[in-house]
């Protein structure tokens, strides 16, 4: 795997490529009587780009709900694997959500979650809260230890500026900048929380073929510069297949195919859910 | 010409008290979404407090403040963890009913202990006055006004430049947006809650100083409503616009009119930006689109 030419490490993962970091099993979430995933399993790759697919409805930002703690399914679990060859494990259910992101699980939205009011440099610090140590009573006073903790925090912010190619609009409101610079700047702030998985929710909803790859070469760079392990939702196939090493497919909540994109691509039930029956026979 | 000198100085004074009510109520308001009907109250409490260290139990008025301080933050606390806390997810108006409740409490509490004649004066701030053009200008209310921009300036900067100020300044624009990066969305809760009782609590204290401490403080502490209203309810410096402006507003009414106008004036400025300008000075216009 290559490594960033920069000075820190955006990885937060301390696991070997090619062992577990997620397993999902059982996972099963009802609303009322409307089942959205049933008894859904897989197991994301640390050091790969695992893509979630499926039609409309079948459960896909539901499952990333389920992981990153905003839902809680009625069964299941999900192990993540964190420390040393993945020694320590944390069932991310049940859990609350600020605490699975300190576990370094982050994520960016479909509808873009930015805090609109704050600049582009404020939304990305945030995204070190969970790496600043220092207390409310020096935080009050603000100097110091507060301050200097605050100056290598922006070292790692510049990086991830740098990285995405943001550095024009650094200090604007995220409010103000055009839809592509958001979603560049959600993705910028999951980053600066050094993830050791970050899931992403339709990076590339709502864009043009152009911005489709830039967002594409970012999320690359991040995965192969940056080692970080990606869990990502997309409609688009052609970019899916491009950029993933495994695809798991969901339909009407259940998994319906688990594997390469070779494999997925060829699966009849696959090509059934996106294609409909008559094309199949 | 001096009585105006005069007037200023004390509309500036009890301006910049109801700015520091009024901004623990926008911290409140922008934090948590909750209108807090008993912020005028925490002036009262912080009055009653100081009074009761200093002249009951005798300390110091330097711990006397220190005791204000934590009574303040530990009210804060409370009253988030087991009032507010459990009414997450109800309407705005309960939630509101539960406030006014609370302030009623509040108020019932302080006559309780303390009963409803004025108490002694805590006097911390220095006595004396000086002669400026021909007006009389008391120290205390001079020294009011100092503290009073210090505590807001160095609440300003919390907010602007620490982590936890901008938390908090995450959670009021987005929660879920919060979480996911691991702020404590209850912490945050929690500490907007302590940190309007410690800026309310400090604005008693410094009014237990220049009014003397009775049950009519928390009347005083009723004009943060148009304080709040006038500056917007989301706007950190319209506080301390909005508080300078009423202040000013209502003395220059006292001597100039005078005729009982200067109660009232505060609510009429409410109901006419309530008419004008909905949203306030500086707040965020909202317009929702059906």
């Amino acid at each position: 795997m290559i490594t960033r030419a920069y000075r820190y490490p955006l990885n937060g993962s301390s696991l070997e490529p090619g062992v577990p970091l997620l397993d999902v099993s059982g996972l099963t979430l009802r609303f009322g009587g409307i089942t959205a995933l049933a008894d859904i399993g897989f197991t994301v790759t640390q050091g790969h780009v695992h893509a979630v697919i499926g039609p409309n409805g079948a459960g896909k930002s539901s499952l990333l709900n389920c992981v990153s703690g905003l839902y809680r399914p009625q069964a299941g679990h999900a192990t993540l694997h964190t420390g040393k060859n993945g020694a320590a494990t944390h069932d991310l259910i049940r859990m609350r959500p600020h605490r699975i992101a300190r576990l370094g699980v982050a994520r960016s939205f479909q509808n873009i979650e930015l805090f609109r009011h704050l600049t582009v440099l404020e939304n990305l610090m945030l995204g070190r809260h969970i790496h600043m140590r220092h207390r409310l009573l020096t935080s009050l006073v603000w100097y110091g230890p507060a301050r200097k903790q605050e100056i290598v925090h922006r070292e790692l912010v510049e990086e991830v500026i740098d990285l995405l190619q943001i550095q024009a609009v650094r200090h604007k409101p995220v409010g103000s900048l055009a839809y592509g610079f958001q979603k560049r700047v959600e993705l910028g702030r999951a980053l600066c929380m050094q993830p050791s998985l970050l899931l992403l929710d339709e990076p590339m909803a709502g864009m043009n073929a152009e911005e489709k790859e830039d967002m594409a070469r970012f999320i690359l760079d991040v995965h192969e510069l940056a080692g970080v392990t990606v869990m990502l939702i997309e409609h688009d196939m052609n970019v899916v297949m491009d950029i993933s090493d495994r695809v798991s497919v969901l339909d009407f909540g259940k998994l319906i195919a688990d594997g390469t994109p070779a494999e997925v691509s060829r699966d009849p039930d696959v090509v059934k859910a996106y294609l409909g029956e008559e094309l199949s026979a | 010409m001096s009585e105006f000198f005069q007037l200023t100085l004390f509309g500036l004074s009890n301006g910049a008290i109801l700015a520091l009510a009024a901004l623990g109520f926008v911290l409140i308001y922008k934090a948590t979404g909750v209108i807090n009907f008993a912020q005028g109250h925490f002036l009262l409490i912080g009055a009653y407090v100081f009074y009761a260290a200093m002249l009951v139990f005798g300390f110091h008025w330097s711990l006397s403040i220190g005791i204000g301080v934590i009574a303040a933050i530990a009210l804060g606390v409370v009253v988030e963890r087991f009032i507010l806390r459990p009414m997450i997810g109800e309407e705005a108006i309960a939630v509101i009913m539960v406030t006014i409740g609370l302030s009623s409490m509040l108020g019932g509490g302080v006559q309780f202990f303390f009963g409803t004649s004025p108490k002694d004066t805590p006097r911390f701030l220095p006595a004396g006055s000086m002669e400026l053009a021909g007006a009389t200008i008391p120290w205390n209310r001079i020294s009011a006004i100092v503290i009073a921009a210090v505590v807001l300036t160095a609440f300003t900067l919390f907010f602007t430049r620490s982590r936890h100020g901008i938390a908090m300044r995450a959670v009021a624009d987005d929660q879920q947006a919060a979480l996911t990066i691991g702020i404590s969305v209850r912490r945050v809760f929690a500490l907007a809650w302590a940190l309007a009782a410690v800026t309310a609590v400090i604005g008693g204290i410094l009014l237990a100083n220049l009014t003397g401490v009775s049950a009519g403080l928390a009347s005083f502490g009723l004009v943060v409503f148009p304080v709040v209203i006038l500056g917007g309810l989301d706007s950190v410096p319209g506080t301390i616009v909005g508080g300078i402006i009423i202040g000013l507003l209502t003395q220059y009414t006292a001597g100039y009119i005078g005729g009982g106008l200067q109660q009232i004036i505060p609510f009429i400025v409410l109901i006419a930006i309530l008419m004008v300008r909905p949203y306030g000075l500086f707040g965020q216009t909202r317009i929702e689109r059906v």
